[in-house]
């Protein structure tokens, strides 16, 4: 999918080092347009708040296919800009976001040649162990027991818009290749 | 650009990911200390993205309305049917409150007892639905010259919403009666039974902690109690309901899903808040308001 092989080096003025700039910067910004759009109240009955954690995906993504793109100061400042907006406890997502790139880091070699479907599963797997783990660590900050569906319904919808947050990447990431 | 050796900058390249978890586990350790920054940065991050918000709002709110306008479409039959009866109904009650309110009066008069002030409110309105799995919050658009402040009340048409909890230059936030750790004294409006609403974010909060021995039954009206003068008495709140295994809940009466706009009461009390929502002194900027 991606095509770690360098780039001929180019003559670069100013308007080329801008859309090199505009062009690594596309993911990190595409996120945080999600992140923020998840905000947007759609009103929908029976939802209750609960919504899908779009910065998962897209930190497994693009670790996943050009980790590049996304680095880990670009994961880290997404991270805290979660954490401001929901008012969960600082350091919370940057920490879990962070985890969640490593571990694909780890296993991206074999990972990346995988058909979709099981790409799709093991993000199911690292989803839950990170949501998990932001259940744990919120349990502790608070110092009471929180209950355990809220994470897991989010689980459920972060997991079931993968596909199309996947499908949405994988343009971006396509046009991304074919201008460079 | 300061150039370095590539052995080097491949040491750094690697440094870097254990330092930012690092960095995470410091930012948590000084968010737990200091609440006071993670609520400054919180405000000046809601200041900066209200009107994006209230840009993105705009599209969304027509596809809603539209939406609403075809379901309504769809039960105009039953809907005038349902209203009649309800109308009729209504008619009933105006007689009565009618009737009331001149006993009222003229009992006031024997008594010279001084009448309850309108409580004061401003309308504003409500731009994003923020919060995930444990927190429930919404934010609120609001004047560069308003008055709003930490503690006060927040209504929709119906009932209690939540509780304001960061106020910024141009944008609020307002902690929904849903949130894991909003914590609302109540009462039942009939038998006087003081209570704690808490917040589960679950649609529906639980009552816990009432007085007395016998515990409310499901059906009674819940409004709020003034108790410790943190809240303004009587204000609607919901119907409590049985949920499961006994645990009592109550049925709010404002909708969290669909809030568009929420009026803010000032009844210029400041009680006891929780500790991390103790209102700071003024700022000099926000002059003569309350």
């Amino acid at each position: 999918m991606a095509s770690p092989v360098a780039r001929p080096p180019r003559p670069r003025g100013f308007w080329q080092t801008l859309d090199q700039f505009a062009r690594d910067a596309a993911p990190g910004a595409l996120t945080v347009l999600l992140v923020v759009a998840m905000g947007i109240p759609i009103g929908l009955p029976a939802q209750h708040g609960v919504m899908p954690v779009p910065a998962l995906a897209a930190v497994y993504f693009w670790t996943l296919y050009r980790p590049s793109l996304l680095p880990p100061l670009a994961v880290f400042a997404i991270g805290v800009l979660s954490d401001l907006l929901s008012a969960a406890p600082l350091g919370l997502h940057p920490l879990l976001l962070l985890l969640l790139h490593a571990a694909v880091l780890t296993q991206r070699r074999v990972l990346a040649r995988q058909s979709f479907l099981l790409v799709w599963v093991v993000f199911l797997l690292m989803a839950a162990g990170v949501l998990g783990l932001g259940w744990i660590l919120r349990t502790l900050l608070v110092f009471r027991l929180l209950p355990v569906e809220p994470a897991l319904y989010e689980l459920a919808l972060t997991v079931a818009v993968y596909p199309a947050l996947s499908w949405l990447f994988v343009r971006v990431e396509r046009s991304l290749a074919a201008a460079a | 650009m300061i150039r370095l050796s590539v052995p080097l900058r491949q040491a750094i390249a690697r440094l870097v990911l254990p330092a930012l978890i690092a960095a995470s586990f410091g930012l948590m350790l000084l968010g737990k200390a200091d609440t006071v920054l993670a609520e400054r940065a919180r405000a000046a991050l809601s200041d900066l993205l209200v009107p994006v918000y209230g840009v993105l709002a705009r599209p969304v709110a027509a596809v809603r309305d539209a939406a609403a306008e075809i379901r309504h479409l769809i039960h105009l039959h039953g809907e005038n049917a349902r209203l009649r009866d309800e109308n009729e109904r209504l008619r009933r009650w105006r007689d009565v409150a009618l009737a009331l309110e001149a006993e009222n009066l003229a009992l006031r008069e024997v008594l010279h007892a001084p009448a309850e002030p309108t409580p004061q409110f401003t309308t504003v309105r409500v731009v994003a639905d923020l919060g995930g799995a444990y927190a429930r919050s919404a934010l609120l658009a609001i004047g560069p010259q308003h008055s709003v402040r930490k503690g006060q009340v927040a209504l929709d048409g119906s009932g209690l919403v939540g509780r304001i909890t960061e106020v910024g230059g141009r944008s609020a936030r307002l902690l929904l009666v849903t949130d894991i750790n909003s914590r609302i004294p109540v009462q039942v409006e009939r038998t006087r039974t003081r209570a704690i609403l808490a917040g589960t974010n679950a649609p529906r909060p639980r009552l816990q902690h009432w007085t007395g021995g016998e515990a409310p039954v499901a059906g009674e009206r819940i409004v709020t109690a003034s108790e410790a003068g943190a809240f303004p008495a009587g204000l609607p709140v919901g119907i409590v309901r049985e949920g499961r295994g006994g645990v009592l809940e109550v049925e709010l009466f404002a909708d969290l899903d669909r809030l568009e706009f929420v009026r803010l009461h000032d009844f210029g009390l400041s009680g006891i808040l929780p500790p991390e929502q103790v209102t700071r002194p003024e700022r000099p900027r926000r002059r003569g308001d309350g």
